[in-house]
């Protein structure tokens, strides 16, 4: 039900996402989606990678800040207001978004990534609507 | 143990050994140190004026500056043949400062640090790993003798090549470290990169610290990192002194005692030079009693300290002197605050989710100091709430202790710069307007 995604503390620095690309790449990790929160000063990477248990491993033995965190990824149809449906029913129930960005575009459907407070109660009340949640094996190798 | 007789004698006992040394030394230095035979005489006092211990106030002080004005040798009290070893500290600024022993300095110095050593808890028994840069520095040379007049088994592993070190001390089974407080860190650091935990698979129990200042703060990171069970003590000295020797901590951890029939302490203020009354906080000044080759008299060491003359737990009666806060020196002014590097240790050292290691940058923006400080992020985080909560705990802390705001950098692990003898972790770079 839940996708592990790759969490990294990276300085707002020439060449530090490179480092992390690189390190990732000389342990043969691919990376699915990815998305970069910054402030001025430093900024959080956040990855879907084919292997992240590794991944975590070789950014800490590289002297990152890398950790694990659990995100649901939704799978969406291209439709009107469906994702403004779905924030709905979650915002609804009190739970807070803490963050989302896109997963994957198709021509038929698109899916997000979404990491909320209260992760369970959200999936629960997800699999109760129509949507679809993207399972681990679709992204790990 | 308690490694001399000297180090027990009644107070009358210790002052009358100080005053007979006292004015042989005066008479010495007024008969073979022109600078400071021209100091007493524009002082007025002569050799026959220090008559008690109290006359020592009579006369004039020594400074670094003096040693740099007379460099190399003008302050010596000896033929250049007398001498048998030569060290130089490293001057950041300007000509080093060099100090000449004589044989019988030497002799004096190693009974000054086996006393220290034997304080800290050496014994015959234990590998005594030397991690202080040998050469010019009297930091480890100082160490060394000492400890190998004890009869401990000396490993002179000096710095670099931390994964040797590590290596070294596994196989010799180093039971005693002597680093600074930084690099006894880093080699905990590296010796966990090796998969070797220095509490459990390493058999270091003894740490004789120096050169550096031992914040409380950090004494209890050495103890997380190299085992709650080590003795960590803290020793004194300088170059222009002797060198390690000086004073050092007993395993009561109160306060550094003084080998005082070879020093006499005093505190002044620094600013009018005056002598304060015992108890009260001040630079320490040290006179040697006993040296042949640089017997510098009243030397103004710009560490600030307070004496206690109360015996101590362990048995010594030798006067002690409470840890440093900092040095003058290194007493930074920050928007018209005084502020001790060694104070912001104490607050970085105490928050978890931070490394211990750190710099401080200062510079100046529109007549306004800023006061960076960079530190290492331990705890991996995925979130912004959480960074953000996390620089604001030192912040608030920093603004508790110093009262002033600093701006925090977090840190990847691992990128702030390592040290292997001194740490250099502040950076002035204002300008003077
Ligand atoms: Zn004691």
């Amino acid at each position: 039900m839940y996708i592990k995604q790759l969490s990294v503390f990276i300085e707002n620095r020439e060449g530090r996402l490179q480092e992390v690309l690189d390190v990732l790449k000389k342990s043969d990790i691919n990376i699915v989606s990815l998305s970069l929160a910054d402030t001025s000063d430093y900024g959080l990477l956040r990855l879907l990678v084919t292997k992240p248990e590794e991944g975590k491993a070789a950014l800490l033995e590289n002297g990152f800040s890398a950790m694990l965190t659990d995100v649901l990824g939704i799978r969406l149809r291209h439709r009107v207001g469906q994702l403004q449906e779905l924030l709905e029913v979650i915002c609804k129930s009190h739970i807070n978004i803490e963050y989302m960005y896109a997963l994957s575009t198709g021509t038929d459907d698109a899916s997000i990534v979404i990491k909320t407070s209260d992760l369970e109660k959200a999936a629960a009340l997800l699999q109760e609507t129509d949507v679809e949640l993207v399972k681990a094996e679709e992204i790990q190798a | 143990m308690i490694w001399s007789k000297e180090e027990t004698l009644s107070r009358e006992e210790i002052e009358a050994i100080q005053l007979t040394r006292l004015q042989q030394t005066v008479r010495q230095v007024w008969e073979k140190v022109p600078p400071y035979r021209k100091k007493m005489e524009e002082a007025g006092v002569k050799p026959e004026n220090i008559k008690s211990l109290k006359d020592l106030s009579k006369l004039p002080f020594v400074t670094k500056q003096d040693m740099r004005d007379n460099y190399p040798f003008g302050l010596f009290a000896v033929e250049k043949e007398e001498l048998v070893r030569i060290h130089a500290s490293s001057g950041t600024t300007g000509k080093p400062t060099v100090v000449g022993y004589t044989r019988r300095d030497l002799q004096m110095w190693t009974e000054c640090v086996s006393r220290i050593a034997a304080m800290g808890g050496a014994t015959k028994k234990d590998v005594a790993q030397i991690c202080f840069g040998y050469g010019m520095f009297t930091g480890a040379l100082g160490l060394h003798y000492g400890l190998e007049n004890i009869g401990a088994a000396m490993v002179p592993s000096s710095t670099g090549n931390s994964e040797k070190q590590i290596m070294y001390m596994k196989d010799f089974g180093t039971t005693l470290l002597v680093a600074t407080p930084s690099y006894a860190l880093r080699l905990a650091e590296v010796a966990l990169s090796m998969g070797i935990d220095p509490a459990k698979d390493l058999q270091v129990k003894i740490g004789l610290v120096g050169s550096e200042l031992l914040t409380d703060a950090m004494r209890a990171e050495m103890h997380k990192l190299w085992g709650e069970d080590m003795l960590v003590t803290s020793n004194y000295g300088m170059s222009e002194l002797m060198g390690p020797g000086v004073s050092g901590e007993c395993q009561y951890l109160d306060g550094m005692h003084i080998n005082e029939d070879y020093f006499i302490p005093e505190i002044i203020d620094p600013k009018t030079g005056e002598v304060l009354p015992a108890g009260e906080k001040g630079e320490l000044v040290i006179t040697c009693i006993y040296k042949e080759g640089l017997p510098l008299i009243r030397y103004r060491t710009k560490d600030v300290t307070r004496l206690i003359y109360e015996p101590c737990k362990c048995g010594r009666t030798t006067c002690r002197m409470e840890n440093l806060d900092g040095r003058t020196d290194d007493m930074l002014k920050i928007r018209g605050v005084n502020v001790f590097p060694s104070q912001i240790e104490e607050v970085i050292l105490g928050i978890e989710e931070i490394g211990p290691h750190y710099e401080i940058i200062l510079t100046r923006e529109n007549h306004t100091d800023r006061m960076e400080i960079r530190v290492e992020l331990l705890k991996a985080t995925d979130t912004f709430k959480e960074l953000e909560a996390i620089e604001k705990k030192i912040k608030n802390k920093l603004r508790i202790v110093l009262g002033l705001d600093a701006k925090i950098s977090l840190e990847s692990p691992n990128t702030l710069q390592r040290f292997e003898g001194k740490a250099k972790r502040v950076q002035d770079l204002r300008k003077e307007i």
